[in-house]
């Protein structure tokens, strides 16, 4: 890999992982990039490829045998995965299934759940920042999945964290949900600042979504770019099997990404 | 799931077991005689295996004990079994059940002569004969309890931190014994001394010998015993630690019984052994086996041990008649005090 | 649902739950209308009685209530810090070692608690040397809350760990980022999850606890600390008073149908045997002090449990067994047990396989009510047996056959039916689950493929059940071997079981005796439920697809 970082200052990098390596089980990854502050990067590949095990790594829910992860500058190896200044939605059980939408976003401002008034006006504003307002004395049970990926939003965004992890978030809501939830994604990073990594399968989220791409494969990242012309690229075979434009028909099971429920 | 061979396999490790549970038959000598007594007189150290040795050099048959927990439990079990009680001859009985024994109707009167019992008393009976005696008493261990207790009051009220073992007297005699004792003693009261003295009961087993076992291995410094139990410490194991605390208040007897069940499948064979019993080849073997002493005046003497053991100045004893009217009664109040 | 049989194995499964149904009830009903109608016609309990009977009542639903609470209140801080330890070398055998006191022979258990918590104790002789007090008394209370923590806190510890690695891995993940901090993620998360399968043990553990004969029996040291059980065993054995065993039995019935109703009520459904053998990444685990803290307390709950069971192997292998395997009596009781055992564990899952087939047997009949009727009977006949526990059971023969003395074979049948049905409610369990699935799975084809009747049972749905068979088997022949219960009521020395003979032996105080043959009672048990242990987990790991992602080291 070649460092792309050099064209910007350090204090506009937002995340930098450099010679990032782990050994999990008979797979070994490898990462090395770079990410400027406010930008969305999509992150793509088959599966198995480390998509996840990546975000897991910034996040600190797994340790790094060797390199540096810096987020905002500061190395945050040896942090735990609250004091790293990030928020994360995942594609599910994003909130705790027995407290209400309010204890939900509460928890990630109070841990101990002690809230002043204006950390109570936080909740309600972010509430109403997704379109959720009232929503507050509601368990997640009652909510729509599309309604509980808003809160899920509402929860970073009441959070203000610079770095936000998007794992799937808005997978199996359908397309036009998903389109929506996007583009409410994305005003949240303006208004937040926020640097935004998502994990995502399907091209057409990540052109909506995101300005760079970085494509993985067993543990690497192969290819990487602007998002614009990225998926017309032929010169990465992985890439073209992955997207299923190879002439081989053989791949063309290989396109249906391998996160969907079981049947 | 199982294949033929498999089903074949289940169903004979299913014969043998029912094959295993049926005794073994197939002895070499023609008559038979089985004996009901109790767990420790059959135990390898008790006089069980001598006693046997001597009968059946005698009578050419086969003498088989069967042995339960205790005295009293020889006792439910006859109640239980009623006249298919596959036995001969009941041993370790003791007068205070030999009312109630009666009352079963599942005795016969022996027709022995017992003219050369001497037990304390006097006891004589058409139906029971006795083949040894003793004492009830505290058994202690001297490397734990420096002043052991001097009276029956002592030990009621004493130090709950001392434990005793006791045991069950609805499976015991030595249990039943105790409890008389505490009645003898207490009266009306006993009830009472039975609720203080319940602190310092580790556990009541339902026999002698588990009591006298976790007694010896160091569950409990005191147990309930004889004062002939001591000897054989002195005799066997060359000890003077365990030792008998003899109580102001004197010590309740003990004449242990033999009877002649009704349904004996060869009664003659039981009397032969009912008689064998009152010989000094059964008698001499009882005090250094049973630790209790003959019921008929033996002709070796005793070992010296003997002399150094407790002599209760006073004996305790209720009428079998009294224990036969009261026994439920008071069972009900021990089970009462001891349950509070 | 479709009918996943044809008409005539409709007929046919109809049919034998039917007949295993009435066969539990007349298992049931004989012996408890024979108590109640020696309790109307016997002479009343006499005065004097009434408190005593007060005081084994108390005493039975303190000792139960003592010990539910000890046995979920210790299993809490386990399971949490079993949950938040994913993967510490020997955790897996940890697990498997929860497993073996459901198993075990309550006898056995007794001897190596009491050769660890004694007076002549490791336990003991570490607390007097500390102290210098006096030594603790495991007869009584103590020794009988001792002993069914040791039985209940292993089982219960496995159910809450259960409810905690059922929660999604975004719990933790999100505890992680927003950082909620031990006492938080405990109020918020865990013990919401832990709180259902908290409750469902504890009316679980009231049940066995309130039905618990053999611990109290060796470990209760005396009238004060007797429950109604034993209390009937006594009345029976010890004072051959059955109209006092019939005022006890009555209680105990009607104690059992309360904690059966509570069983219920907090719907306790939970298959320990779900459990995975690691757990779930816990990133929101991290501090060396916490980590100390969690090893401590699983350490302390590995010893506690492990140790009586290496008093009874250390003990057990210095007792001489080579003379003891010559002994023709321990050979006899062996086969005995090993006979009783296999006949009541074939007996408890014919009843049960016919009770499932039955009760599975959808539509396709017609007539829905009498299907219906007929699922109400076969779950009723489940709670039956729990209903009436084996020493009450035992006690209805007892009074019907005066004992049953004089035979040998008469005896050995109600033993073997007493110990059936006793196996009968964890039989169901083990089987109802994967006797669903496979039908569901297999059902179609079957039909579709016309393999009908017996050449379809032996063909596709005994193969397809053959290891949750081979488990409920083991587990039911474990309880059989190790049951002291119904062979108390009816041993005499010619009818001599494994466990009665090392009564026996404790007895009469043979020590080395005892000990070498709770040696080889456990061996039997523990190789039994291990077998199990293994079918049940080998057939999971054969149909799970979706190995855990995200294993890894945690900060």
């Amino acid at each position: 890999m070649t460092a792309v970082s050099s064209a910007t200052s350090d204090r506009a990098v937002a995340l930098q992982l450099e010679g990032v390596q782990l050994q999990l089980g008979t797979s070994s990854m490898h990462f090395d990039l770079s990410r400027p502050t406010g930008s969305v990067t999509a992150i793509m590949g088959p599966s198995g490829s480390g998509k996840s095990t990546l975000l897991n790594l910034i996040a600190g829910f797994l340790t790094a045998d060797a390199g540096r992860i810096l987020i905002e500058g500061i190395d945050v190896g040896h942090l735990p995965p609250a004091r790293r200044g990030l928020s994360m939605v995942f594609q599910d059980n994003n909130l705790f299934a027995h407290l209400d939408i309010a204890t939900n976003i509460g928890l990630g401002l109070d841990p101990h759940l002690k809230l002043t008034a204006d950390q109570k006006k936080t909740i309600e504003a972010a509430l109403e920042r997704v379109g959720l307002q009232g929503f507050g004395r509601r368990l997640p049970g009652t909510l729509s999945g599309g309604e509980r990926q808003r809160a899920a939003l509402a929860r970073a965004f009441a959070r203000r964290q610079p770095l936000l992890l998007l794992d799937e978030p808005f997978d199996g809501l359908g397309p036009g949900l998903a389109a929506d939830m996007i583009a409410l994604m994305l005003e949240i990073r303006r208004d937040v600042g926020a640097t935004v990594l998502m994990v995502t399968h399907d091209p057409d989220e990540a052109k909506m979504a995101a300005g760079h791409v970085l494509f993985l494969s067993k543990g690497r990242i192969i290819a990487e770019g602007a998002i614009d012309g990225f998926f017309e690229r032929r010169d990465v075979p992985e890439l073209a099997r992955y997207l299923g434009t190879d002439s081989s028909p053989a791949t063309a099971a290989q396109k249906r990404p391998p996160t969907s429920p079981l049947p | 799931m199982p294949s033929k061979t498999t089903n074949f396999t289940l169903s004979a490790m299913l014969a043998a077991g029912l094959a295993a549970a049926t005794p073994l038959a197939a002895q070499t000598a023609d008559r038979e005689l089985t004996v009901y007594t109790y767990e420790s007189f059959v135990a390898e150290w008790g006089p069980g295996p001598q006693i046997e040795a001597a009968f059946e050099a005698q009578c050419s048959c086969d003498l088989k004990w069967v042995g339960v927990a205790d005295g009293v439990a020889l006792l439910n079990r006859l109640k239980l079994e009623g006249e298919e009680a596959a036995a001969g001859v009941v041993l370790g009985l003791d007068t205070n059940l030999v009312t109630e024994a009666k009352a079963t109707g599942l005795f016969e009167a022996h027709g022995i002569d017992a003219a050369a019992v001497e037990v304390p008393g006097d006891f004589a009976d058409d139906t029971f004969l006795p083949y040894d005696y003793g004492h009830f008493a505290v058994v202690y261990d001297s490397e734990a309890i420096a002043a052991p207790p001097a009276s029956l009051k002592e030990l009621v009220e004493g130090d709950s931190n001392q434990k005793i073992v006791i045991q069950d007297p609805r499976t015991s005699t030595p249990g039943l014994g105790l409890l008389l004792w505490i009645k003898k003693v207490y009266g009306d009261d006993a009830a009472a001394a039975w609720s203080q003295l319940k602190d310092r009961v580790l556990t009541v087993t339902p026999g002698w010998s588990e009591a006298y076992g976790l007694f010896t291995s160091g569950e409990a410094p005191m147990v309930l015993s004889y004062t002939t139990s001591p000897a054989y410490h002195m005799v066997a194991e060359e000890t003077d630690r365990y030792q008998a605390a003899a109580f102001d208040e004197g010590h309740y007897l003990q004449i242990e019984v033999a009877g002649l069940l009704k349904a004996a499948p060869d009664k003659e064979l039981a009397r032969q052994f009912l008689t064998f019993m009152l010989s000094q080849e059964f008698q001499q073997v009882i005090p250094t086996t049973n630790w209790m002493l003959p019921a008929v005046a033996i002709e070796a003497d005793l070992p010296d041990a003997f002399d150094k053991l407790v002599k209760p100045a006073t004996s305790l004893l209720y009428e079998p008649q009294v224990v036969a009217e009261n026994r439920k009664a008071w069972i009900d109040e021990w089970l009462n005090a001891m349950s509070k | 649902m479709s009918s996943l049989l044809t008409r005539a194995e409709s007929r046919a499964a109809v049919l034998g739950g039917v007949i295993a149904i009435a066969a539990i009830s007349v298992a049931i009903a004989v012996p408890v209308t024979a108590l109640l109608w020696r309790g109307t016609t016997g002479e009343a309990p006499d005065l004097g009685f009434d408190s005593y009977l007060l005081r084994v009542t108390r005493f039975t639903l303190l000792q139960a209530v003592l010990s539910t609470l000890l046995s979920v209140a210790l299993a809490i801080p386990l399971a949490r810090a079993l949950a938040r330890r994913p993967s510490f070398p020997g955790r897996v055998w940890l697990l498997r070692l929860f497993a073996v006191p459901l198993g075990l022979p309550p006898l056995v258990a007794a001897l190596g608690l009491l050769t660890i918590w004694g007076r002549q104790g490791a336990v003991n002789d570490l607390l007097t040397g500390l102290t210098g007090g006096e030594p603790f008394s495991i007869y009584g209370l103590s020794g009988i809350l001792l002993a069914h923590v040791f039985f209940n806190l292993p089982l219960t510890a496995r159910l809450l760990l259960l409810g905690l690695e059922r929660l999604p891995q975004e719990y933790w993940k999100n505890a992680a980022i927003l950082g909620l901090g031990q006492w938080t993620t405990f109020r918020h998360v865990e013990w919401p999850a832990m709180l259902q399968p908290a409750l469902a043990a504890a009316s679980l553990v009231f049940m066995l606890c309130i039905t618990s004969f053999t611990l109290v029996l060796v470990l209760g040291g005396g009238p004060a600390a007797t429950t109604l059980e034993v209390a009937v065993y006594q009345a029976l054995r010890f004072d051959f008073d059955p109209s006092r065993a019939v005022f006890l039995a009555v209680i105990q019935i009607a104690l059992t149908i309360a904690a059966l109703a509570l069983l219920r009520l907090t719907g306790g459904r939970d298959d320990v045997s779900e459990l995975m053998v690691t757990g779930q990444a816990r990133p929101d685990v991290h501090g060396r002090a916490a980590g100390l803290v969690d090893m401590t307390v699983i350490l302390v709950a590995a010893l506690f449990v492990l140790s009586p069971l290496l008093a009874t192997l250390v003990a057990g292998l210095s007792a001489d067994l080579p003379r003891l395997l010559t002994e023709a009596a321990l050979w006899r009781a062996g086969l005995t047990s090993l006979g009783v055992a296999l006949c009541a564990a074939l007996l408890s899952l014919l009843l049960a396989l016919l009770l499932i087939r039955a009760r599975l047997q959808m539509p396709g009949l017609g007539a829905q009510r009498t299907k219906h009727g007929l699922d109400a009977l076969a779950g009723a006949a489940g709670s039956l047996v729990l209903m009436v526990p084996p020493i009450v059971l035992g006690a209805g023969w007892f009074l019907l056959f005066r004992g049953a003395r004089g035979s040998i074979l008469l005896p050995l049948i109600l033993i073997i039916i007493i110990n059936a049905m006793m196996a009968l409610p964890f039989v169901m369990r083990v089987l109802e689950g994967a006797y669903r699935t496979a039908m569901s799975r297999n059902g179609q084809l079957a039909l579709a493929l016309g393999v009908t009747g017996l050449s379809r049972i032996r063909r596709i749905d005994l193969p397809a059940l053959a290891r949750p068979l081979g488990a409920a088997f083991a587990f039911a022949m474990a309880l059989s071997l190790g049951d002291l219960g119904a062979i108390a009521l009816f041993g005499n020395d010619r009818l001599v079981t494994l466990p009665y003979l090392l009564l026996q032996k404790m007895g009469s105080y043979r020590t080395a005796d005892a000990a070498g043959m709770a040696l080889i009672l456990a061996t039997l048990c523990i190789g039994l439920m291990m077998l199990a242990d293994r079918s049940v987990s080998r057939q999971r790991s054969g149909t799970q697809k979706n190995p855990q992602k995200n294993k890894g080291r945690m900060p």
